[in-house]
């Protein structure tokens, strides 16, 4: 009985040190300084730049991972074939790849002296030092997130609903986009939300592979680092313009992915 | 199952390719006795050399950490408590003095601006051929010491040559170290970085001098940190580096060092 209550005494004590751990942090910013000089920090051209960039290059990354991610995930999940399980595995890898390797991995395949660096030329594409460049970076990093919540979501869906679908006389594309998308919507848009987290927060490949210019490829991340050292008023206002987007984008994500949200990752398991 | 155990195979493999390359990255390995230096990047080679050359001699080795110098003396500032602190000009240590953070600093070294550009670039030779149309370059953020020589370089030239060079920057980076990187990937033409940057580069860049009348002058200066936790280690650290073994490995890195 006692000893009972001093496990959960435990449990709830280890709760509240991860509690607190996770979250002083991100109250520090905004504890740290008033908000109106916060908000005047972000009447910056240089900042406001720096936001929008942000936000076109992730929406860019992620309607580039959607389009293509979706219907992998879905033949990864739905077939069964050779190779399929080191396939998933490989897709999986940048996943756990520190940012600087990311970076230097996108400049040794599509920089001017990469593997595939005449042909993106040759193509008159330029991605390093563009914002192209970062949405490539963006991508790599990003698209693991989505493929893997999406794969969990597919393989989630009752393969009956599919076959019903089948026999009723709607073709595969119908049966995919009517049927097995909205079964599995909950996990895509969680997958989204963790690609995007992912995206919006990206530093290291983005420095490597586009580098940091205003306008053109310095991403919120940058422009944080950038006011580090001379202006950090600014790069907490921005820090904190992150945190709410951040909270919102999960929240949203959280409602949109309906009351079960765990089902698909523990078929997934 | 079977699944499962690749991916943790695949997963361990790339923890441990991580795990070397963070032991990889400033060299020396610091047991709790040795004396942390918070170095700008341009210093790694000869800090780095000086480094190996007072472990030779029996001494611990130091544990460096290199980042641009701003954002070093933002750390301190913030309350990060180096033994020492070397910066690649005088104001940032000057302004850590002011505010009682820095022992008075001490100048151990000069360096010079160039204009770096990939060794088989038989096309771009000076100045004016960096500021062509498509030639692409890599500055200094404003913040950065390399950033801010390059700032004032720009500001001595006349006012036509200044904006063709202004117009090619493509890349603002955090500090020289990134400049650099951009130069040897191809990614730039060219790149305002220091002497020595070239010099450690072994053949690869190839320095186009800049007018003397726009040259900066560059000077290095260090301290020990206010509150440092080794402070004789500190103080014998920087009477090895204004000492001949830390003026040999900055002239072999390519620094000036200050007359005695």
């Amino acid at each position: 009985m006692r000893s009972g209550r001093a496990f959960r005494a435990a449990l709830a004590l280890a709760l509240a040190l991860a509690l607190g751990f996770l979250l002083l942090p991100v109250v520090a910013i905004f504890v740290d300084t008033d908000p109106g000089t916060l908000l005047s920090a972000l009447d910056d051209p240089s900042a406001r730049d720096a936001l929008r960039l942000s936000l076109e290059c992730t929406l860019a990354a992620l309607a580039i991972v959607v389009v293509v991610g979706t219907p992998a995930a879905y033949l990864l999940a739905t077939r069964r074939f050779r190779g399929r399980a080191t396939i998933a595995t490989l897709l999986e890898l940048p996943l756990v790849l520190p940012p600087a390797v990311a970076g230097i991995a996108l400049l040794a395949a599509l920089g001017p002296e990469g593997l595939l660096g005449g042909a993106v030329a040759g193509a008159g594409l330029r991605l390093v030092l563009s914002t192209a460049g970062v949405i490539v970076a963006l991508t790599f990093v990003s698209a693991p997130f989505y493929l893997r919540q999406a794969q969990a979501a597919f393989a989630a869906v009752d393969p009956r609903w599919l076959d019903a679908s089948r026999t009723l006389g709607a073709g595969e594309l119908r049966t995919w986009l009517r049927v097995a998308v909205p079964a599995a919507r909950p996990g895509l848009v969680t997958g989204l939300a963790l690609a995007w987290g992912r995206a919006v927060g990206e530093f290291g490949a983005t420095l490597m592979f586009a580098g940091s210019f205003r306008g053109v490829t310095q991403t919120v991340p940058l422009a944080i680092y950038e006011r580090f050292s001379t202006d950090f008023t600014g790069a907490l206002a921005l820090s904190a313009v992150l945190v709410v987007v951040s909270a919102a984008v999960l929240l949203t994500a959280k409602l949109l992915a309906g009351p079960e949200p765990a089902a698909a990752s523990r078929a997934a398991a | 199952m079977r699944r499962r155990l690749r991916a943790g195979a695949v997963i361990a493999a790339a923890a441990a390719a991580t795990a070397l390359a963070g032991c990889g990255g400033d060299g020396a390995s610091a047991g709790d006795g040795a004396v942390r230096v918070s170095a700008a990047a341009s210093l790694r080679t000869a800090f780095t050399e000086l480094g190996a050359a007072l472990a030779r001699d029996g001494g611990a080795a130091p544990a460096f950490s290199f980042a641009g110098s701003d954002v070093l003396a933002a750390q301190i500032r913030q309350g990060a408590r180096p033994d020492v602190y070397a910066a690649a000009d005088e104001a940032l240590p000057s302004d850590l003095h002011r505010r009682g953070l820095l022992d008075p600093p001490r100048v151990f070294a000069t360096n010079e601006l160039v204009a770096a550009v990939p060794a088989e670039r038989r096309d771009l030779r000076s100045l004016a051929d960096l500021g062509r149309a498509g030639v692409t370059i890599a500055v200094g953020a404003p913040a950065v010491p390399v950033g801010a020589y390059t700032h004032t370089v720009l500001a001595h030239l006349p006012a036509a040559e200044r904006s063709a060079l202004q117009r090619n920057v493509r890349s603002t980076e955090p500090d020289v170290g990134g400049i650099v990187g951009k130069l040897t990937e191809g990614a730039v033409d060219a790149g305002f970085v220091y002497r020595s940057d070239v010099r450690a580069s072994a053949g690869t860049l190839r320095a186009i001098p800049l007018p003397r009348a726009a040259r900066p002058v560059i000077r290095y200066a260090a301290g020990v940190v206010r509150g440092a936790p080794r402070r004789a280690a500190a103080q014998r650290f920087l009477d090895a580096l204004t000492g001949p073994a830390g003026r040999r490995a900055l002239r072999a890195a390519g620094f000036g060092v200050p007359a005695r």
